[in-house]
């Protein structure tokens, strides 16, 4: 298992999932990925598919129709699995707390490993967060990073 | 002679073309769409009942957070229909100010969506290309305002920040070179003989549906309408020479070519803006709270024609704040477009409306 264990870490693939979001994260997760921010160098590819993704990265605040498909999407991504909050929204709720339709952040449905606060989040916070959360899955694996 | 089979499909609420959720339940015979029927709600927050919740200045950065991309016409409009309410005039310098803001978010609109229909086809090298041109375009917006998506620039009353000398410098050199690079870039991705083949004579919708189903913004343009709200001249529009961006042909090929136009027309207002802009004061001081009034705007977003309602009750709170978004207009023309298309054109459909989910929802 170390060889999968130490290439996981290298090579972490994302599923960006949006629950409820302005768009205003959901375009700097993207940005994440062009050649300014460039996430590749750091072997992260995003993904379409749950199946193939080892980090999950939730932007928006969760509402009651948004909260089972999250459920859903979590359940599908295999184990080990990191769950990144981006956003003020994901964290908290934000400036949507009060909305009725609105359940809170991202924890109140599913477990979250890493919070990225900042609205919108900006993308070196992003990938800062991705990659504290790939030093979390190293030390619960006991891999050097 | 053997039954077709139909199968249902759904695309979405995660999908890898829509960074939105919303589902689509495709009905098809083979490869072949014959129904699609939208499900829609999963972005739905209850803005406007927030608005009515809040004090009338705090619900700027509630608006401007019903879309993160066109975040800044949002609350200028929010800010406008509100100024109509007490029937102020806000200063010409703060009206010049909002129209390049306003012109600066519809450049990065217009690069993203370009980005994301060339991903889209899968050329991935031109998504990064196109991204990386937008990139400088948040460049000038973080100088002028501090911010990269959620600007937060307008105020009631006017605006927060001006645009000193040496920004303007740095902001025109910028636009100048966005407006070469994407002319470049654009000439490569329209006489692209992939992009042809799978956008030319897809998802037609007419002159007559398009008028008929009130459709709005790029999508009523590609077809032949020469509709858009500017032509009414609001803010500082009128005194710009605008004339709206018209292709005839009313396919995913006539709302991509309407788009990559109007970045570069975007990129020639702005440079106007700047040779026009008066001296003088950003804001004025609007006292008191909204009497007992209604007030309504329209405002051109990169995806058509907004709608904003504010009715005053004289208190702290709106009695009620209504928002009407162009995505909305647009998804009765997408339920069009996409019978009798092939299935793998669905994405390259979906997209060339530019659907924005979180506007539609609210």
């Amino acid at each position: 298992m170390g060889i999968i264990h130490t290439s996981r870490i290298k090579s972490p693939w994302i599923m960006h999932f949006d629950n409820s979001s302005c768009n205003g994260c959901d375009i700097e997760v993207l940005a994440c990925l062009t050649p300014l921010y460039d996430i590749e160098r750091f072997g992260i590819v995003n993904m379409g598919n749950p199946k193939h993704a080892d980090v999950l990265v939730v932007t928006g605040a969760v509402n009651r129709r948004t909260a089972r498909v999250l459920k859903n999407l979590y359940d599908q991504i295999p184990d080990p699995k990191m769950v990144v909050a981006v956003g003020t929204c994901a964290c908290s709720g934000g400036v949507f707390h009060n909305c009725y339709n609105i359940l809170g952040g991202v924890d109140k449905v599913i477990p979250v490993d890493v919070y990225v606060p900042g609205c919108a989040a900006r993308p070196e916070a992003i990938i800062d967060g991705v990659v504290l959360a790939l030093q979390k899955l190293a030390k619960l694996q006991g891999v050097a990073i | 002679m053997s039954k077709v089979v139909r199968t249902v499909a759904p695309f979405g609420p995660q999908h890898p073309v829509l960074p939105e959720p919303i589902q689509l339940k495709i009905t098809c015979e083979d490869e072949k769409v014959v129904d699609v029927v939208p499900a829609i709600g999963y972005c739905h927050r209850g803005i406007e009942k927030a608005c009515e919740l809040n004090d009338f200045p705090k619900n700027i950065y509630i608006c401007e957070r019903i879309c993160g991309i066109c975040s800044c016409i949002h609350g200028c409009s929010y800010c406008e229909v509100i100024e109509r309410l007490f029937g102020v005039e806000i200063p010409p310098r703060a009206k010049y100010l909002r129209v390049i803001w306003s012109e600066m978010s519809r450049i990065h609109s217009h690069l993203l969506w370009l980005g994301l229909l060339a991903d889209a086809f899968g050329l991935e090298s031109m998504f990064m290309q196109f991204w990386r041109i937008r990139e400088k375009i948040l460049d000038a917006m973080e100088l002028t305002t501090g911010q990269r998506v959620t600007q937060s620039v307008s105020i009631i009353g006017g605006v927060r920040r001006d645009i000193d000398s040496e920004q303007q410098k740095k902001c025109i050199d910028i636009v100048r070179e966005v407006k070469k690079e994407t002319e470049e870039l654009g000439k490569v991705l329209m006489n692209d003989y992939t992009v042809k083949a799978r956008t030319v004579g897809k998802g037609i919708l007419t002159r007559e549906q398009a008028i008929t189903l009130g459709c709005a913004g790029p999508t009523l343009r590609g077809s032949d309408v020469a509709e858009d709200c500017r032509m009414q001249g609001y803010q500082a529009y009128g005194e710009l020479g605008f004339e709206p961006i018209v292709e005839k042909d009313g396919d995913s090929y006539a709302r991509a070519v309407v788009r990559l136009r109007e970045t570069l027309q975007s990129c020639d207002l702005i440079l106007e803006a700047f040779s026009k802009i008066p001296e003088g004061e950003i804001s004025i001081k609007v006292k008191g709270n909204p009497p007992a009034n209604e007030a309504v705007f329209r405002a051109e977003q990169p995806r058509g024609e907004v709608f904003y309602y504010a009715k005053g009750n004289g208190t702290r709170n709106l009695e009620r704040l209504k928002v009407r978004t162009p995505t909305f207009a647009n998804i009765p023309a997408l339920l069009v477009m996409l019978p009798g298309c092939e299935l793998a054109d669905v994405p390259v459909i979906v997209l060339s409306i530019d659907p924005c989910i979180s506007c539609t929802e609210r």
